[in-house]
């Protein structure tokens, strides 16, 4: 990327929003109603008109990087849906990306730092994740957690308490081999990203989208040495960070692979998005694709599964990769599964990468409006492709005593798999 | 105009601090509706929850001699819903509640901030729908829609907003909270809703509105027919009405409007044509089918390059996607435009189409073109790069012209978009002196201290506090029927 030094109002060098992309805005509002934080707070300042007016407002010069621009942009769940309703063509995630990018630079300290300095100490690095997990799952098992929540130890910390009650239990690591090898008629070569939370918390989703690539005719190679794909340093604003993880990801993978495949929305929509920030990244960033998009062409032996089940659209699946039929077209290849669809269903279940720990009370209000219409759907299954969704509708079933499994699809289809044999 | 810090205080009693919004960056995005040209940022903002607390914040503005600003999304084309005097602004969009769905009586009562779309989307399972469409009923609110007197695609048939409401409740300027109307359609005395339908927030707020609901037609068909030129399309358009068909909508879109809605969300006309007719009709099956046949066959008698019929609900919800959202998709090809909303007598649009095209060149000026042609009811859409003083001069002039050629053949200053400040000044281009003082002393009832959105609407002269005064020469009498 050619980084010409410049000032844009109050943006300042590198990285500053595209004010072409700002002025396409035509401020119709067509969006607003789309707009997750619009429908908990009903002001225009949280709306993404709102949002990209205070940012073209910035680009104008009339408006500094003020404390409260910060705030509104903090707000945003950068779920996307603003991108697919609205008719212009405004690239609001990148713009909003960029927007963040530059407030970290030159911005007012982040109001979260504390707690921001602790997820990102921790979720992007494998490692020093699974050893909080661990230490998490050996205070569920001493009692003591029971005795924190009865005693309401963690209700002056909302932050705190959220992350705790986002994670029921730790299961165990499930080894991936270095290669699966490929069965019946070979498609191709493809890597497989292990993801962060996905790789501790969902191992069985990893090893299930391996079996099913396999399956359908993919040799799968997975780097052991592979890290984080940055998605959540992207989202933070930490450019410099989410460059280095997306190079070092990009040499984590052999060049002779046809694609590299992810299972988790929000590593598949920053992936996508490499090119736009780095070019030693862009070849990954084009060949990446979500594992739905993959097993949607290919033919797979399925056997029954007699299950009512509706599919939650990740916000990064559905607005973020524009991939919405290929999951529903999928489900419903299994012999005796019944789709319901979900009203409603792209809208942000209030998970959004790390927003329920960052923001809890509008997490928790549109985690609410979700499960209502979970429930009314009279679905056993939820279906959802994103780790961050699993966890937020996970914990708000059992926090609700609502009797819902919630799984990925490759999960259903590795089960449907499993009965063809 | 800055607030004292009692207006402040006392508004943080009625609605909390989570009701009021005074920081820079929340006046900032609340300086404008859709129409950006034109900036006022109000002192502070109000977000009411319940009609009480409308009525207090009315009271209070008056007591203390402050403009009151209603807003309900936006969407408003016109510098509606914004403060060139500063005051407050009360945004309704926390008050969008369905109070009532009575469909026994084919009606709904609703909060202002309810989104259109939203009504419709309630009462679709159980065969009703709302038929006001505004082509912005995906974010527009039905307060605005009242407010505004909205119009929309279907309105042709079905007729516009003032046609579906039964009843408001109003917080007048006086701080009064007010029944107009109600389920019952026949009152005595006064149709006091049918006066305060279209009156912009001049009069006071809608705080409640009880709309008619309409059973959904048993059958729709949408035809999609592309012409060589616009006066072919304009002629078929002559064509099916003097048939005696009554569309329930028909739309025009010319070259240009195809071109922007193809490359964005990609509606599936056919690229090339230099205008296309989109055309729909409802009712019982057998008709609607007869209908069809022959408002298409009409079209090929008119010379129509491609006549289709969307085959299923899909195929129909794409076609209109590209109509609804037209206006937005123009963003992708220039920064701004300008929309004149205007209407000319039906059997004109082959020659104010000549007329708008001529005004492009010689402004040398994009012109893109969407419009309700089953009533004459004209958009053009002037496009411009605001960062270049002398486009937006062209500009400028080219909308000037447009208004004034939509004049001189007949037609209104404004068709459903409403009057705003955007108009205020052209109004007596069409009204004569006495209309204009009768309504000014009709607004002096409901608003006795002129604080409800002022500048807007009625053309006004800050320095004088009379009356009504003409701006300029009017035209001949009967020049604008
Ligand atoms: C893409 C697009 C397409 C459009 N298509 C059409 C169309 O087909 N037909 C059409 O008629 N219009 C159309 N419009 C214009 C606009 O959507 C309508 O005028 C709509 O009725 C405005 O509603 P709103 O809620 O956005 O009102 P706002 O813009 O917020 O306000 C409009 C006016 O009403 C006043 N007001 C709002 N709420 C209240 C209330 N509760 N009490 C008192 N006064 C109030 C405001 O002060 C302002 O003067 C379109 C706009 C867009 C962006
Ligand atoms: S982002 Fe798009 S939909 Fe939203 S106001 Fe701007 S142009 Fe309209
Ligand atoms: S990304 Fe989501 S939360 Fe953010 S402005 Fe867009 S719709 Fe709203």
């Amino acid at each position: 990327m050619a980084t010409v030094p410049a000032t844009l109002g109050a943006f300042r060098g590198a990285d500053a929003p595209d004010l072409e992309a700002l002025r396409k805005c035509v401020h119709c509002g067509i969006c607003v109603p789309q707009c997750p934080t619009f429908r908990v707070l009903g002001e225009e300042m949280d709306t993404p008109r709102g949002r990209l007016y205070l940012m073209r407002a910035a680009a104008e010069g009339r408006l500094g990087l003020t404390e409260a621009l910060a705030r509104h942009l903090d707000l945003c769940l950068g779920c996307r849906a603003c991108e697919t309703a609205c008719p212009s063509g405004v690239p609001f995630g990148s713009l909003l990306e960029s927007a963040r990018v530059q407030l970290r630079r030159h911005g007012p300290p982040s109001r979260h730092r504390l707690l921001e300095a602790l997820v990102f100490a921790v979720f992007p690095e494998p490692r020093r994740l699974g050893a909080l997990l661990a230490a998490l799952s050996l205070y569920r098992r001493s009692g003591l957690g029971r005795l924190v929540r009865a005693l309401g130890l963690l209700r002056p910390f909302p932050r705190l308490a959220a992350m705790e009650a986002l994670v029921a239990e730790v299961p165990r690591p499930v080894p991936l081999p270095a290669i699966v090898p490929a069965r019946g008629r070979r498609r191709g070569r493809v890597g497989l990203l292990t993801g962060c939370v996905q790789r501790h918390l969902y191992p069985g989703v990893n090893r299930d989208t391996a079996q099913l690539l396999a399956l359908a005719g993919y040799e799968v190679v997975v780097p052991a040495a592979q890290g984080c794909c940055g998605a959540l340093d992207l989202h933070a604003g930490r450019a410099d960070a989410f460059r280095a993880r997306a190079r070092a990801l990009a040499a984590a993978f052999p060049d002779d692979l046809d694609f590299v495949v992810t299972n988790a929305a929000g590593c598949g929509s920053a992936m996508k998005a490499y090119g736009h920030w780095l070019r030693e990244a862009a070849d990954l960033g084009a060949k990446t694709r979500d594992v739905l998009e993959l097993l949607a062409e290919a033919e797979l032996p399925l056997g029954p599964l007699a299950l009512r089940v509706t599919y939650h659209d990740a916000c990064h699946l559905a607005h973020g990769q524009r991939v919405r039929q290929e999951p529903r077209a999928l489900l419903r290849r299994i012999p005796g599964l019944t789709l319901v669809e979900l009203p409603d269903s792209d809208f942000c279940c209030g998970s959004a990468g790390v927003y329920n720990l960052l923001e809890p009370r509008i997490a928790r209000a549109l985690l609410e409006q979700k499960l209502a219409r979970i429930a009314a759907t009279g679905a056993r299954v939820v279906a959802a492709a994103n780790p961050g969704c699993l966890l937020q509708i996970a914990s708000g079933c059992r926090a609700h005593g609502l009797d819902v499994e919630i799984v990925h699809p490759v999960e259903l289809l590795a089960r449907a798999a499993a009965r063809a044999r | 105009m800055a607030l004292t810090r009692t207006v402040l205080d006392a508004l943080t009693r009625i609605l909390g601090p989570d009701g009021v919004i005074s920081s820079p960056e929340g006046r900032l995005v609340y300086e404008c509706d859709m129409q950006t040209f034109y900036k006022g940022a109000p002192d502070v903002v109000a977000l009411p929850e319940s009609a009480e607390q409308v009525e207090a914040i009315v009271r209070l503005c008056r007591r203390e001699r402050v403009p009151v600003v209603p807003r309900g999304s936006g969407s408003g084309l016109i510098g509606g819903a914004m403060a060139p005097a500063g005051g407050v602004m009360v945004g309704l969009n926390r008050m969008d509640r369905i109070l009532e769905v009575d469909l026994p009586n084919r009606c709904a009562t609703v909060q202002p901030g309810l989104v259109n779309l939203w009504l419709t989307r309630a009462v679709e399972d159980r065969g009703y729908f709302f038929a006001p469409d505004p082509s912005s009923q995906m974010v527009s609110s039905i307060g605005g829609n009242v407010s505004t007197n909205a119009g929309g695609p279907h309105c042709l048939k079905y007729g516009i907003t003032v046609n579906h409401v039964l009843g408001l409740e109003l917080v007048t300027g006086a701080g009064e909270r007010v029944q107009l109307g109600g389920k019952v359609a026949d009152r005595p005395g006064y149709d006091l809703t049918g006066t305060a339908v279209g009156a912009e927030g001049t009069f006071g707020l809608v705080t409640a509105i009880t709309v008619r609901l309409l059973h959904a037609a048993e059958a729709v068909k949408t035809v999609l027919a592309s012409f060589p030129s616009i006066e072919h399309a304009s002629e078929a358009v002559s064509g099916i009405i003097a048939a005696g068909i009554i569309p329930a909508a028909l739309e025009m879109l010319d070259a240009l409007m195809i071109q922007a809605i193809e490359a964005g969300i990609g509606a599936g006309y056919p690229k090339g044509a230099a205008a296309v007719l989109l055309i729909e009709l409802d009712g019982p099956a057998a008709e609607v089918e007869a209908q069809a046949e022959r408002a298409a066959a009409i079209c090929r008698e008119r010379g129509a390059l491609d006549v289709r019929v969307a085959r299923d609900e899909a195929e129909r919800a794409l076609l209109w996607k590209g109509r609804k959202e037209a206006a937005g998709a123009l963003g992708r090809l220039a920064p701004m435009y300008m929309l004149q909303d205007a209407v000319v007598p039906r059997s004109k649009l082959p020659a104010i189409m000549r007329e708008i095209l001529a005004i492009s060149e010689r402004h040398g000026v994009q012109i893109a073109n969407v419009f309700h042609a089953g009533d004459g009811n004209l958009h053009p859409l002037i496009l411009y790069d605001d960062r270049h003083p002398e486009q937006v001069e062209r500009a400028r002039a080219a909308n000037e012209e447009v208004l004034h050629a939509c004049i001189a053949m007949g037609g209104t200053v404004t068709g459903e978009h409403g009057v705003g400040l955007d108009k205020a000044q052209k109004l007596p281009l069409q009204y004569a002196d006495a209309d204009l003082n009768f309504m000014y002393r009709l607004r002096g009832v409901f608003d006795p201290d002129r604080l409800m959105n002022p500048g807007k609407l009625l053309p006004s002269h800050p320095a004088c506090g009379e009356g009504f005064r003409p701006a300029r020469p009017r035209l001949p009498d009967g020049a604008w029927i």
